[in-house]
């Protein structure tokens, strides 16, 4: 087995990864860094955010909004602490992606420009056209090249963490060129593996979202929490779930069903407006937009297409071609490449998909897990700002502004921690190689892993979508027991060693499955709505509604070798913002106003 | 499968580096619908026929730029090529040319990716700039000068399409051109003096010969082509520079 000594390792080589990387290598250029990761970091989901990164900018703006919106946004269910810190730094971190080259869409005198974004007050969204997350993971990805102590392992899959005197200590991956094994040392193990959204069928990932991350630190004792909130993202494609920005939304799109009518103003976002007004109609926040497609379905005021299925649409072609190439480049090639549509002269079909995981690997304030020596940064993480429902361009701020804090706590750390015992650890790695081993070399198996993972999407869309009840959920987590059962039984078709995509994909289900379970289990427990966790049943109905009393509280789901996960509930740091109706539209305007009056 | 299932004969130039001595094709019959890509004819194949299948993929919306292989000797991002162009006509998939198989349509890369560092692809500053000062300004003009050689994707294709880098695996190519005419073009950049250096070097653009087959298969239509001739002139210009003052050109 090869073996490489760093100080800092990381997992994921997308936004966050590449950030941490960087801010442990200006911290201490002495600090040895293995950057790992699964594909070229240019690969990395990052690269598909679209819209922007929102970041305190105009002067009418301020930090305090930014918070209210997100911790309002979020349900409650947001530590504001971590809120706080997050909008103070994201201005900053912006700024530095600006130093480094982000070539950041700019107004007439030459300043970045800001967006209007769902569910935000004030245009505080940061764009690079509609290649926003592109641009910033091609910033970061070529500014970390300047970095000599920054080592590449590029195409290096992770199969587990090395665990030792109750440190994490290190990682086994293997080079996917070769199939050989690969032991990575280090004081200090930060996460960066994104999301686990292709847990599900129809979603805007990429094929390499599959919660990796989540599932190597939940089988090492850490909790995952808040896994039952999964985001819908309103505007995507039909069957491919190929994602169309909010910042079409932002830039005057309407949303409009059969008749052609702006269904929203029917769900308290209201009333209509003709120019883009923040946090009113189409710029509402996701989970309520998305839920409101599902009503109108329900309604039969969704169109239904012979091939696509039903669908709304959303309408961009009062905005222009000449607007519409300037703003959306993307999209347009999208919708005139994808499906044959002029977005200038045609409506665009969209229904919700599923979009990104709000929960994660529980970590504090400091990106910090449970396990020392472990830390976890971006979608893959739960830091606590996006409580039950995030709001757009959110996610790609955090990447920066925890990149940047988890690198500098992993420098720290790594700096006071003694070297570990590189015999006991290498013992370790090949336990862990003959296991991963076992699973390619073994036979008489007769499961084809692509009919468990199709069967785990199907029941995950069925049972864990925008509406759960209690049925529903119960009939998912008894397939994913199932599954879990059937995936012992898995045949593999490539025995060989070399690109074994065949074998690396049952190691990915197999994490895959794990991640489920946190988010059905989670799900079922969680006798409420909140956020994207939207229930229709309970005695009377009443699971349809929030409850502060039994459910302000995050779910952690924690694993039990052979078991569903154990679920147990922890508590939200709340300090200046006490739960309140959460309203948007003219409603949300009207508590503004009632909240600004009791408050003075 | 309905009896009115529309099937595609896709022909993978298939290579088992461990078992194999020579890459040979395999002829699957696939059933597809019209808005299905290249890319998940292959996920069919992969899912249904043969796992050991094996191809790069992920975002399948052509940002990600993993997906690139030869589609009828044709470098094109499979997951934007929809089988329904090629019907009732066979497809034959054949990995990235101009560069070395490892199995099946992956390509080694590691070479483009030593290129793409070499060229020093970041700002080295002009003017430094703290974070308390804000953003560096950039006027529309300054913006318009390099946003466009921004797009590149690293798919490559550009390198599959060209004819010298099948020749020369040395030259620095394409798209790696075309990232260091980005930097050199932007306002906040000072570093163009030492990225000229490797323009002018036996790596560098004089290898072009002018084919323009790399802006044609360019999915972004980033025009490295266009980079390369610009940096062609700078070289020249460079070169007689060198001539009229003693600190030399560039500057």
């Amino acid at each position: 087995m090869e073996i490489y000594k760093a100080d800092v390792v990381i997992v994921g080589g997308g936004g966050a990864g590449l950030r941490a990387a960087i801010a442990v290598a200006e911290s201490d250029p002495k600090l040895k860094i293995a950057l790992v990761s699964k594909v070229y970091p240019m690969r990395s989901h990052t690269v598909a955010a679209e819209g922007g990164a929102a970041g305190v900018k105009k002067p009418t703006d301020s930090l305090d909004y930014h918070f209210h919106d997100t911790v309002g946004g979020g349900d409650w269910l947001c530590e504001q602490d971590v809120v706080e810190y997050f909008v103070k730094q994201a201005p900053i971190e912006l700024t530095q992606l600006e130093h480094w080259g982000c070539p950041w869409s700019r107004t007439e005198d030459g300043h970045v420009n800001v967006r209007a974004f769902g569910g935000m007050k004030i245009e505080r969204t940061w764009f690079a056209a509609d290649k926003s997350g592109f641009h910033i993971l091609h910033t970061l990805f070529q500014t970390s090249i300047k970095y000599p102590s920054i080592k590449r392992f590029d195409e290096y899959f992770c199969v587990d963490l090395l665990e030792e005197d109750g440190r994490c200590q290190g990682i086994v991956a293997i080079q996917m060129g070769t199939g050989e094994f690969t032991m990575i040392e280090g004081k200090s193990v930060i996460i960066a593996t994104g999301g686990a959204g292709r847990v599900f069928r129809e979603s805007t990932l990429g094929g390499i979202v599959t919660g990796d991350g989540m599932a190597l630190a939940y089988r090492h004792g850490v909790a995952l929490r808040d896994m039952e909130f999964v985001q819908y993202h309103p505007t995507c494609m039909p069957i491919t779930g190929l994602l169309f920005t909010e910042a079409c939304r932002g830039e005057g799109g309407y949303l409009v069903n059969k008749d052609g009518y702006r269904y929203l103003q029917d769900y308290g976002l209201g009333p209509l407006q003709d120019k883009p007004k923040n946090k009113y109609m189409e710029l509402g926040p996701r989970d309520r937009l998305s839920q409101a497609f599902w009503y109108e379905k329900q309604k039969g005021r969704t169109i239904e297409h012979p091939v696509l299925g039903s669908v709304v649409h959303l309408d961009l072609r009062h905005l222009g071609e000449a607007y519409l190439r300037e703003r959306l480049p993307l999209i347009y090639e999208m919708a005139e490449t994808f499906m044959g549509i002029d977005p200038a002269k045609e409506m665009i079909p969209v229904r919700a998909g599923v979009h990104y995981t709000m929960g994660g690997i529980k970590v504090d304030g400091k990106c910090a897990a449970s396990l020392p020596g472990l830390y976890a940064i971006g979608e893959c993480s739960s830091v606590g700002i996006h409580g039950a429902n995030r709001l757009g361009s959110n996610s790609l701020t955090e990447i920066v502004v925890f990149g940047k804090l988890a690198g500098d706590e992993a420098a720290k750390n790594a700096r006071t921690v003694a070297p570990g015992n590189s015999a006991s650890l290498l013992k370790q790695a090949q336990a862990i190689e003959e296991r991963i081993m076992a699973l390619k070399t073994k036979t008489g198996g007769t499961e084809r892993i692509s009919v468990i993972r199709k069967e785990m999407a199907q029941s995950m869309e069925d049972g864990c979508g925008i509406f759960r009840t209690e049925s529903t959920m119960q009939a998912t987590c008894d397939k994913l027991a199932e599954l879990r059962e059937r995936f012992k039984n898995i045949n593999l078709d490539d025995k060989s060693s070399v690109w074994n995509t065949d074998w690396l994909m049952a190691v990915e289900l197999d994490y895959q499955l794990d991640v489920a379970q946190t988010m059905a289990h989670s799900a079922i427990n969680r006798k409420e709505s909140r956020g994207a966790h939207q229930r229709l049943d309970g005695p009377n109905e009443a699971y349809k509604q929030r409850d502060d009393v039994n459910f302000l509280k995050h779910s952690e789901a924690y694993y039990v070798p052979g078991s569903a996960p154990r679920i147990t509930l922890g508590d939200v740091k709340i300090t200046k913002s006490q739960p309140e109706v959460r309203a948007y539209g003219a409603a949300g305007e009207k508590a503004d106003a009632e909240r600004k009056a009791s408050h003075v | 499968m309905s009896e009115t299932q529309k099937i595609i004969e896709i022909e993978i130039l298939r290579y088992k580096p461990e078992s194999d001595e020579a890459p040979h094709s395999e002829l699957y019959k696939v059933p597809f619908t019209d808005d299905m890509s290249v890319l998940q004819g292959a996920q069919y194949i992969k899912d249904n026929f043969d796992g050991s299948l094996t191809f790069r993929w992920s975002c399948r919306m052509a940002i990600c730029g993993s997906c690139g292989m030869m589609i009828n000797g044709i470098p094109k991002l499979s997951c934007e090529t929809f089988i329904r162009d090629y019907y009732p006509n066979r497809i034959s998939i054949e990995a990235m040319a101009n560069f070395p198989i490892e199995k099946d349509l992956v390509v080694d890369l590691s070479g483009f990716i030593e290129k793409l560092e070499s060229i020093q692809p970041y700002i080295i500053p002009k003017e430094p700039r703290t974070l308390e000062q804000g953003e560096y300004l950039q006027s529309p003009e300054e913006f318009n000068k390099y946003i466009k050689f921004t797009s590149c994707i690293n798919c490559t294709l550009c390198y599959a399409a060209c004819p010298q880098v099948g020749l020369n695996p040395d030259f620095i190519g394409p798209a790696a051109m075309a990232l260091l005419h980005r930097y050199n073009m932007d306002s906040r950049d000072g570093g163009s003096a030492q990225r000229m250096e490797l323009v002018a070097s036996e790596e560098g653009v004089y290898n072009c010969s002018a084919v323009g087959y790399c802006s044609e298969v360019c999915p972004k239509h980033v025009d490295p082509g266009n980079a390369v001739n610009i940096n062609k002139m700078n070289a020249a210009k460079d070169y007689f520079l060198r001539f009229l003052s003693p600190k030399g050109g560039s500057k």
